[in-house]
Parts: structure tokens; sequence; C-alpha cells
């Protein structure tokens, strides 16, 4: 009963895809039977109420859980069950929806760590990091497109909350990622925060293969190409941004219902 | 911990300086205590090594263990097992043999702990670390509960020329300063290093680290190694100064002191701990002199510390020098 999620179906173009991705916590089926495709350089967002299941799905696509059952596929392989550690290094970088940056690192700190995923091992010992050339201009790289640069050498924990939720992303960026899973990057940012967000998730459509998680629906409507709409674990419908927006089954369970709607 | 300000690194020099220069001064300054002295400041120093070494698990790692003793008694027990009866020993032998079975040893309790955290970590550790005392203590391996006694000090030649006489209490003195000063200096080239890094990282935040791209049980396992060997290092030269070993030397109480000796100079900081050392040692020397019940000022000590300075002298020292270094235009 899962709907295709795209209307475009060049398989070699789907990068990331689960297949009956299902997770259960007990008696909860947090996530039921998924089947989604993401489509290389698109961006795809995941809507739907709280207690949906888009955060474990989160989850389960970049290995922070095993799956109960379905797989996950990774330009065709299979990475179902793979550790976090190993689906971040195959180029799936995720954000999370609560801040969790290093707060007793600068911010440039902060990005160099995540840069140097891209050696090969970090199991080096005696030269220093901040002599690794590659690894500290794609922190400074990482730094300006989240744009931060002005806040370089600043202790990440000494930021505005704002500020934080971008260096966040910059991490993500510094680690090389070609898929970005970004969990509620505008949670609970003020209405300026948040439009410099939309700015930059803006920008980063245009670059990378997109999964948002997002609440917010103007700016889910504004950045995503391709809207899935979660319910109960479940996909209640997937499509263009339009025919999300006109569907009513949509709009009964999710945007008309007063109580979750933004 | 990246750069220490420029003026603490001055002090802290500084210290280094008054304390290689000690043996010189020190029968003018203490007539009648100087010998005394200089061998409590090498057993100190050899401490300081010990409570770094724990730094790098419990302050920059985030490895709580209560069985860090366990490798400084192994790295000593080596020394006594390998020395001949009635010859000293090849220290170009004794010494990386030594260092090898205790990093075999760290490796394998880090292995079999390492995916605990928290309490159970503790537990584990503390477990591993009474199970080593318990094997010194009841087998006759090395004297059981009696101990054991190097007879000579290890021979240290190169091509049948003698370098160093260890016998010497002024040479062992600056063994063991060379110790504090190497092992300081390579811990804050391994803490700036890639490696350094990601383990700096866990132990601010493991999840975000696995989420980066980084496997942290690998990453903590060599850290618990590397700091094992180093206690290792440490046992094995206060085994040559005391010339004897026993299995108290891995028991829990001289781990949980170790641990006092982090937590008081500071976790995370390195130079921290090897004051915190200083400060215990001394501490418990004046308690001593002056009664016998010293636990009690001492434990009221360690109170008031941890009190009035929840980071420890080396956080408060930081604190200090990098105010100042902002005024001065410093970063």
């Amino acid at each position: 009963m899962n709907s295709m999620t795209s209307a475009v179906l060049d398989e070699s173009k789907v990068v990331l895809e689960t297949r009956q991705l299902t997770k259960s916590f007990g008696g909860l089926v947090a996530v039921n039977s998924a089947n989604y495709r993401f489509i290389e350089r698109q961006a795809h967002a995941i809507i739907g109420p709280n207690g949906a299941g888009k955060s474990t799905f989160v989850n389960l696509l970049t290995g922070h859980f095993p799956p109960s059952s379905g797989e996950i596929l990774f330009k065709g392989q299979r990475i179902t069950g793979f550790p976090a550690h190993k689906v971040s290094r195959l180029g799936v970088g995720r954000s999370y929806q609560k801040t969790n940056v290093f707060p007793v690192f600068t911010c440039f700190e902060n990005c160099r760590l995540a840069a140097q995923a891209q050696l090969p091992t970090s199991m080096r010992f005696l030269r220093p990091a901040a002599m690794y050339k590659e690894v500290n201009e794609r922190a400074d790289w990482a730094l300006e497109l989240c744009g931060l640069t002005s806040r370089r050498d600043r202790i990440a924990g000494s930021m505005s909350y704002g500020e934080q939720r971008q260096l966040e992303i910059g991490m993500v960026l510094a680690t090389g990622p070609e898929i970005l899973v970004l969990d509620e990057p505008l949670a609970g940012m003020g209405k300026e925060e948040s439009e410099r967000m939309v700015g930059l998730l803006k920008d980063l459509a245009r670059r990378f293969t997109l999964i948002l998680i997002e609440h917010d629906m103007d700016a889910v409507f504004s950045i995503a190409e391709v809207l899935t709409v979660m319910v109960n674990g479940t996909v209640l419908e997937s499509g263009s941004v339009e025919a999300i927006r006109a569907s009513k089954a949509v709009q009964d369970a999710y945007l008309g219902d007063g109580a979750e709607a933004y | 911990m990246s750069r220490l300000p420029r003026s603490l690194s001055i002090l802290l020099s500084a210290v280094i300086v008054l304390l290689a220069a000690y043996p010189f001064f020190g029968d003018v300054l203490f007539p009648n205590k100087h010998a005394f002295l200089m061998q409590k400041l090498t057993g100190i120093m050899i401490m300081a090594v010990m409570a770094m070494s724990l730094d790098l698990l419990v302050g920059v790692a985030g490895l709580v263990s209560m069985g860090h003793a366990a490798f400084f008694g192994l790295g000593g027990y080596m020394l006594a097992m390998l020395s001949p009866e009635y010859s000293a020993a090849n220290l170009w032998v004794v010494l990386p043999a030594a260092l090898v079975v205790v990093a075999i040893a760290s490796a394998m309790v880090g292995y079999l702990s390492i995916r605990t955290s928290g309490i159970y970590f503790i537990m584990v550790t503390l477990a591993f670390g009474q199970m080593g005392f318990y094997f010194f203590n009841d087998s006759k391996v090395a004297g059981g509960s009696d101990g054991a006694y190097i007879m000579f000090k290890p021979a240290v030649e190169i091509l049948g020329v003698s370098l160093l006489n260890l016998g010497d209490k002024r040479t062992l003195y600056y063994v063991g300063l060379g110790a504090l000063v190497g092992v300081y200096l390579l811990l804050r080239l391994l803490l700036a290093s890639p490696f350094g890094r990601v383990v700096s990282a866990i132990g601010v935040n493991e999840n975000r680290v696995r989420g980066l791209g980084f496997d942290p049980v690998a990453y903590k396992l060599l850290a618990f190694t590397i700091g094992g060997t180093i206690a290792g290092l440490a046992g094995f030269l206060a085994a040559i100064q005391y010339g004897f070993v026993n299995p108290a030397t891995l028991s829990w109480h001289h781990s949980g002191e170790a641990l006092v000796m982090v937590i008081l100079g500071g976790m995370g900081t390195l130079f921290g701990p090897a004051i915190g050392a200083f400060v215990f040692e001394l501490a418990k020397m004046g308690f001593e002199s002056v009664t016998e019940h010293w636990l009690l000022p001492m434990g009221m000590m360690i109170i008031g510390i941890v009190l009035l300075l929840p980071k420890g002298v080396g956080g408060l020292l930081l604190q200090l020098f990098s105010g100042r270094s902002k005024m001065e235009g410093g970063q």
C-alpha cells in the first residue's frame, strides 16, 4: 500500500532506498514497512505529526538504530545493520534534532574533527591535527558554507542557539557527505534565525541530496521538491509539493487537523 | 584543551627548572632531610606519570577506571620477575619486555570492559584490578603476599659502557623528572594529533563522534592501552626506586589514590593531575608527620579542594592565566 516516492523512476539516480523498513519497540511499531526512494540531488522532505516515526526513520537510515526488518540500500549496496560510523563514512551525513556540537571546542575545532572523517583513518598519533592541510581547508570550507567563518575561533558553547544549529550542519558538511539527513534543523529557532537557516538549506538543496525532517510547513514548501507525509509509522502520501498541498487525505490527517499544524 | 596560556607554560617550565635544580640546592635548604626529600620527590614524580596516564582515560576519554593500579603494579612485577637473582638485568631488555606485557594486559582488559560505560565500566575495571591483586597476592609467582625484592638495579649500558647508575639516588631523581617531562610532552603531542582529537571528543559526546564516522570503541581501546602502558612504565620506575614490589601496588586503594590525584589536579588538563600528585603526596607527608590519624585531615583537605575548586588546581590555574593572557592581547 506504500506508494512510490517519486515520479522519476530512473533507477540509476536512486541514491538511497528503503524496502519494507520496519522498526518496533516492544509492541509499538514506530516505522512500518516504509518504502522510500531518495533521488540524487533532490530535496526530499518528510513531514508528519509528532510521533509519526520520522526521527526513528532517520535513526534507521543513518545506522543509529538497527531495523527490526526490511532493507536499506545505498547506491544499490545493501547497508542494513551497518553501524552509524560506517554509514557516515559511506557519505550519509546527519544532523541532530537536539543541538549536538562539542561545546568545549571552538567552531573550527568542531568542523576539523568532522573533516578528519575524510582521512582514511584518524589513528594518526604524532603529527598535530593542525598540520593536516586538507583537513583544515575542508573545515574552513564547511564553516564558510554554513556561514560561520566570522565565528571560527569562538567556543561553540558560547554561541547563540541559532549559530550552534548552523554549526551542527557545518559539521555534517565537513565530513564530506553526498546525502544530508537533517533532523528538524529549524527546531526551536527564532524568526530571524529561521530565515537564515532556510536560506542555507536552499543553498544546500542545490548541492546535495537532501532529506529533511521538518515541522515548519512554510519552510518545507519553500525548500523541498518531493514531500512525504508520514502518519503512525506509515507513508500516507508522497509526491510533489503541489500534489501534497492538494491532497485531501493529507489535509485531513495532518495539515487541517488544528492541533499539530503550524 | 588546546594550547596552554603562555604565562602558564612559563610558570610550569619554571617549576620544572626548579625541580631540576633541586639536587644542587636541596642540602642548603633542608640540611637534615635532603636525601629523604630527594627520594620522596622521585617517588612523587613517578606517581605524577601515573596520574597523567590515568587522566588520559578519566579526564580526556571519559573512561573512569578504578583498576588503573593493576597496570602500574604489573609493570613493577615484570621487573621483579625478569631480573636475575644475583646480577643486574639489562634495562634495554627488561623495560621493553615489561611494557609489552603491560600493553597486552591493558589491551585485553580494555577489550573486555570498554563496551560498558558509566558505573558498569568502573565496576568492571575495579574487578579486573582486584583480579590482578589477588593473582599476585595468592599465587607463588613472585613472593605472594610478601612481595618480591629486586636485588640489583637494572644496568643501563651501551656496548658495555655504563650510561646511568640507577642505584644512585640523584641519577634516579633525574630519571623520574625525565619521565615526568617526557610523558607530559608525549601526551600533549598525542592529544593534538587526529587520534587525540577524536579521543577528546569521545570524552565530550561519544554518540556524536560515532555519527561523524569514527568508531569510538577502537579509539577508546587504544587510549586505554596507551594509558595502561604508561602506568606500567611508572610502576616499573617505582620498582627500580624501591627495589621491592608487593601486591598492594595493584590494589584498588592505589587506583583510588591515583584517581584522587587526577580530581584534585583537574581532570582533562594533563598538567593538573601531575600537580595533583605533588599536592596529594606532600600533604600526606605533612599530615603523617603531625598525626598518625593523617587520613582525617587528608580527607578534609580533599573535600575542601573539591568543593572550592570543582575543576581542580589545574582548572584554577587555567582560569587565572587565561584571564591574564587575554589582557596581554594573547589568545
